[in-house]
């Protein structure tokens, strides 16, 4: 094997190979990233210059905010910014802490309904919450939260808790029993077991599951849409959703705002995508 | 038998059971599994008019059969599978495609590629579909300048504005943003099996070709199928791409119209049609039993017959 893999690489038919992955590999990233490249910089472009160079980096002439300004001033974008914020963090937070502690009874306890409770959960999966949404919506008009954030923070956690509890308790199983044991032995009391001991040790795992869970919150239209239409309550995607709907022909405000929809999640995703793929790649990093 | 009672009683309640247990299940019950149970049962009721009266399978017998109805529900179920077919025959080879590539041995800058390929994913599809309607717009002459420069311009056309194409383009956008996700799956299995199988094959005179085809793949199948399964449900739940792009009204003439649209109208109302909380329920229905099919069709022939492989 040794003398194979040290010839290999010099063999001009390796070379002719690795080219030809280099070059379909960049060839599918360019088409993966040019039409969001081409919205981005034309975002900086006045109106001119979008039509006559659309595919042109802005120069100094044809370089301006104006969009920006329209959308920020004209619409409410920092306020559905702030919504979708604090929906996200609220029912990210609680998917997780909730989504552990469910987790670590269903694996760590042995008791009556066990096997069902799990079933009931793993069902949630793969059956998409959004069937329910004529119960949902005439639910939360029962209780008196529509048209607030706290309905869709509580559906939010309903929808991320499947994922949560299975890939937790995948985890949880990963651990060994010998530390449960042994301080069930100095009598600590089982909240302790859980928030002192397996809790820190859930991290890793619980990056990966609030990742999973942030994503799909963030991006959601149907239950803003639904659930929280009210100008106070639109979280960012419906804000673009219906400021890109009405100003259709506004070109430069139109790219503005969903240049500001795009960058944020650019950003998190470019800080984050380590622990995504990781998580993706469950471990398998060579 | 006396024994054990008396051992029952011994045991304090497990309070912390309760507490551990009890605030995700809540949760969970209220606002997941009770809403989706009340929407099948709800779908057995005719709510117009304020009250509500039992009609057992009739807004089923309405969907199918009714000349009101029966039409757009078709319709939708009909484009919903072309959408689905599509994904199947385009994302899940590309991402195929796209992982053999990034697993290749000792690929410099394979992680740059993923990331980068694995962008549009993460954007929300309502900005993914407004970011192409501009793009492929006529108005805009990003799409037509391009096909012209590389010689193709005279087949350049309004495709998200015919009846003929605009489902199509659609779910080619819809492609084009997803494919990141059979790509990593794939690939994250690629990188699973172990050297020594591989390195085997290749002693045993087995060319790259007969080691993809008789040694690898039948070791991705099982995530091929899990791709398969998870793009199905994925694409009978689509509604923010053509709500985004088209709007409500699926147009042009409902040529967009999927399940997801389909029962957003008829929940809500359109036009001149009023909104129906249990036509809305019906459609719903009719959506959760063609998943829960497919998931089971999934479970019990797909998963159970490939052999699994434990590393």
């Amino acid at each position: 094997m040794k003398i194979v893999t040290g010839f290999l690489p010099s063999s001009p038919l390796n070379v002719s190979k690795s080219v030809t992955i280099h070059a379909i590999l960049l060839a599918y990233t360019v088409i993966a990233l040019f039409p969001i490249i081409v919205v981005i910089i034309n975002a900086f472009k006045t109106r001119k210059a979008i039509f006559k160079d659309p595919l042109g980096l802005p120069d100094s002439e044809s370089f301006t905010l104006a969009g920006f300004q329209e959308v920020l001033l004209r619409s409410d974008f920092g306020l559905y910014s702030w919504n979708s914020l604090v929906v996200t963090l609220l029912a990210v937070g609680l998917v997780l802490l909730l989504g552990a502690m469910a987790a670590w009874a269903l694996t760590e306890y042995k008791f009556r309904g066990n096997f069902f409770i799990a079933f009931l959960f793993a069902m949630g999966i793969m059956i998409p919450i959004r069937l329910g949404t004529v119960s949902i919506l005439s639910l939360m008009v029962e209780l008196d939260l529509a048209n607030t954030l706290t309905a869709l923070v509580l559906v939010y956690i309903a929808q991320g808790l499947p994922l949560a509890v299975y890939i937790l308790s995948e985890f949880v199983r990963t651990i060994p029993k010998e530390l449960t044991e042994a301080a069930r032995c100095d009598a600590v009391s089982e909240y302790k077991i859980f928030f002192c001991i397996i809790l820190p040790l859930l991290k890793p795992a619980m990056a990966t599951v609030a990742v999973f869970t942030m994503i799909p919150i963030w991006n959601d239209l149907w239950f803003p849409l639904i659930l929280a239409p009210g100008e106070e309550t639109r979280t960012i995607t419906l804000g673009v959703q219906q400021f890109v709907g009405q100003y259709v022909t506004n070109w430069n405000s139109v790219l503005s705002a969903l240049t500001l929809a795009i960058v944020p999640v650019l950003v998190l995703y470019t800080i984050f995508s380590r622990q995504l793929i990781r998580g993706l790649t469950s471990g398998a990093v060579k | 038998m006396t024994q054990h009672n008396h051992q029952d009683e011994k045991k304090p309640f497990p309070w912390h059971l309760v507490i551990f247990l009890a605030p995700a299940l809540l949760i969970y019950i209220t606002f997941s599994v009770y809403p989706l149970l009340d929407t099948l049962f709800l779908s057995l009721f005719n709510s117009q008019d304020g009250n509500s009266t039992f009609v057992g399978l009739q807004n089923f017998i309405t969907l199918v059969t009714d000349d009101n109805w029966s039409h757009a529900f078709w319709n939708a179920l009909l484009n919903n599978f072309k959408f689905f077919v599509i994904h199947m025959l385009l994302q899940n080879p590309i991402g195929l495609l796209l992982a053999i590539l990034l697993s290749s041995p000792k690929l410099r800058l394979s992680g740059t590629y993923r990331t980068l390929i694995f962008m549009p994913t993460m954007l929300s599809v309502v900005i993914i579909g407004f970011v192409w309607q501009l793009l492929l717009s006529p108005i805009w002459g990003i799409s037509e300048d391009f096909l012209y420069n590389i010689g193709l311009g005279q087949y350049f056309d309004a495709w998200l504005g015919k009846e003929g194409s605009a489902l199509i383009t659609l779910s080619f956008i819809s492609v084009w943003q997803f494919v990141g996700i059979p790509m990593m799956l794939i690939y994250a299995t690629l990188l699973n099996i172990p050297d020594d199988i591989v390195d085997a094959g290749t002693v045993d005179g087995a060319n790259p070709l007969q080691t993809f085809w008789y040694i690898k793949l039948p070791l991705i199948l099982p995530t091929i199928a899990m791709v398969s399964i998870l793009t199905f449900v994925a694409n009978f739940n689509a509604f923010e791409l053509i709500y985004a792009v088209k709007g409500a009204l699926a147009g042009p003439n409902f040529s967009t119209d999927l399940m997801g649209t389909f029962f957003y109208r008829t929940f809500f109302g359109f036009q001149l049609q009023q909104g129906s909380a249990s036509m809305g329920a019906a459609v719903a229905t009719l959506m959760f039993l063609i998943i829960l099919v497919g998931v089971m069709l999934f479970l019990f022939f797909v998963q159970r017959r490939i052999q699994r492989f434990q590393f």
